[in-house]
């Protein structure tokens, strides 16, 4: 009997359609490794070579010139500290209003939607919207307007996190300090929220690695600069659209600066998620 | 008294913050309807239709660049999905143990790379493979043969809409592959094991548990990955060519996308109907992925429902 069910045709057949598509599967897995391997053994071998402390402490450079990326990486760094800043307290109060307020109101699920929404808008969208709402007012590309449209992509992505990680706190903790007669503001300041740290630290921290990279809403916001500006009513240089204009250029001494800023934007970038996954873990 | 104030104030607060992030969907549109506005009044729907693109003339029409975002998406998706859903495979049913987790973590970690990374990567270190092994070839074989070698004309240099999409699939399988593998990982294991226990094949618990069971999620996943690309800018825009031709239907020829055609020209663009079309091209970008998202949100929650009565 069972010498014969599994000699069936049929039985064979299962078998071989089994096999056939389990090493589709593990062939699809070998093709993305593939892709994978393949970019970031680039990055890593064009980026070091590209490497050198000019890149740290010289200007961008004219075509065939020597220089680096200081004024570049400076205005990265500025640019998405400040839309940290403006954005987190945003995302913060927003998050909280939808896990603590509003959570079964008509309000807070219009504002999830949207959110959802916003969260994965094309982010050259978000530029084109700053430049209408701040750079045509006032006539001129500044990195006040690079802050504002980092800082959009920000709250979103906050937003998300701060709602998830509030909703995982046991109601029990709200009501023993509810019992206690704590004020709301203060049970969620320092009850709930504070439960909840780990979780909304990390979303800011994907927060920055998410607009660090971020080069088209700088595009025409804040634009780029030639030279080391701290005037944020200024147009200014950041990482990202200089690698673009650098790597689109035919000169050798331009591309090989591009690659160098790539090396370090994804160090960066790769860096902050590997750390906030460090954080929730051990929490 | 001051504990009420305070109380009053913070949900205040938050009652604002919410009621900003609102606005700014509703911003977001005015401002662009604004912007576009005079565009939309001089072209009309004519827009949709028109390839002719001329800032001499000021004559604008987006049918080139809407047709390459869609095109580099289609074949983005066409590419990805079944690689995501063989990753995915991999991961949940197929792998051993001690290599789920530095897989798994890689996939995730790889969705994190800034675009400009995979955009400049394709340009310079991709674009002239795809030429010499896989452009140059197809014309030699295709050459002579009709319709066909049409579609793979043009300069052997690896810059077109096929470059764009293939750039955009890479970077989209990390997103819909770990996206996949959260669903299928949200499968009971009973349900696994019981049809395991009468015998099944892995390949089909897979296809007649898992993936049934997990519909949703894997339609969720497939259209968060479209809108991705649709509203990809840097990943398209160093590959794409930036030329505004829908003449040779080859995938090989320089093309244009809305996202790339923002990026290269909206700075250097003066004001008036230059840079009104230009944004009338992001306001309809706006459109597209919006309605995607939503779409994908109301079909989450219709299967969902039906899911909830049947079982």
């Amino acid at each position: 009997m069972s010498f014969a069910l599994t000699n069936n045709a049929q039985y064979q057949r299962r078998k071989w359609v089994n096999r056939f598509a389990l090493t589709l599967a593990l062939s699809a897995m070998a093709f993305g490794l593939f892709w994978l391997l393949w970019i970031l053994w680039d990055i890593v071998r064009m980026g070091v070579q590209g490497l050198s402390v000019a890149v740290f402490t010289q200007m961008t450079p004219a075509p065939n010139d020597v220089g680096g990326l200081a004024n570049a990486i400076y205005g990265s760094g500025l640019m998405v500290l400040l839309a940290t800043l403006v954005g987190t307290p945003i995302g913060v109060m927003a998050g909280i209003y939808l896990a603590e307020y509003g959570q079964k109101t008509w309000l807070g699920s219009v504002t999830r939607f949207v959110n959802d929404i916003l969260l994965s808008a094309p982010s050259i969208v978000i530029g084109l919207f700053v430049y209408t709402l701040v750079v045509v007012r006032f006539k001129s590309f500044s990195a006040i307007a690079g802050v504002l449209a980092l800082a959009l992509i920000v709250i979103p992505v906050v937003i998300r996190t701060t709602e998830n990680m509030l909703m995982l706190v046991p109601n029990a903790l709200r009501e023993a300090a509810f019992a206690l007669g704590t004020p709301r503001w203060k049970v969620i300041l320092s009850v709930t929220l504070k439960a909840a740290r780990a979780g909304v630290v990390t979303g800011v921290l994907l927060a920055v690695a998410r607009i660090s990279g971020e080069t088209a809403p700088l595009l025409f916001t804040a634009l780029s600069n030639q030279f080391w500006s701290s005037d944020i009513t200024q147009p200014m240089a950041s990482l990202p659209v200089t690698i673009f204009k650098f790597a689109m250029s035919p000169y050798e001494n331009w591309q090989q600066l591009a690659w160098a800023g790539v090396f370090i934007i994804t160090l960066f970038v790769l860096t902050l998620n590997i750390l906030a996954r460090w954080i929730t873990r051990t929490k | 008294m001051n504990a009420r104030l305070a109380d009053r104030l913070f949900a205040f607060g938050a009652k604002g913050a919410a009621v900003l992030t609102l606005s700014l969907l509703a911003g977001i549109l005015l401002s662009l309807l604004f912007g576009a506005w005079p565009a939309i009044e001089k072209f009309g729907w004519h827009f949709f239709t028109s390839t002719v693109w001329d800032p001499v003339q000021n004559n604008y029409g987006g049918l080139v660049m809407i047709y390459g975002t869609l095109a580099t998406s289609v074949i983005a998706l066409l590419i990805a999905v079944p690689v995501s859903f063989g990753i995915a495979l991999f991961l949940t049913e197929l792998s051993p143990a001690w290599l789920k987790r530095p897989l798994g973590t890689a996939v995730e970690l790889l969705a994190a790379i800034p675009s400009i990374v995979y955009g400049m990567w394709g340009l310079l270190a991709f674009g002239p493979v795809l030429a010499t092994y896989v452009q140059q070839p197809l014309q030699k074989a295709l050459a002579g043969v009709p319709y066909l070698d049409a579609l793979v004309s043009g300069p052997p240099v690896g810059i077109g809409i096929f470059s764009a999409g293939v750039i955009l699939a890479i970077m989209v399988i990390p997103f819909i592959a770990s996206v996949m593998r959260d669903v299928f990982e949200v499968t009971p294991p009973l349900l696994k094991e019981s049809a395991y226990g009468l015998g099944s094949t892995t390949w089909e618990v897979v296809s007649k548990v898992v993936l049934p069971y997990t519909k949703t999620g894997v339609m969720g996943g497939v259209m968060l990955g479209l809108g991705r690309a649709l509203g990809e800018t840097m990943a398209v825009t160093f590959v794409i060519g930036n030329m505004n031709q829908l003449s040779s239907p080859s995938v090989f020829e320089a093309a244009n996308s809305i996202t790339s055609a923002l990026a290269n020209e909206f700075a250097e663009a003066g004001e008036g109907l230059h840079q009104a079309s230009l944004i009338y091209l992001g306001l309809v970008l706006f459109a597209i992925t919006t309605t995607v998202l939503a779409i994908s949100k109301i079909l989450l929650a219709q299967l969902k429902k039906r899911e909830g009565k049947t079982s």
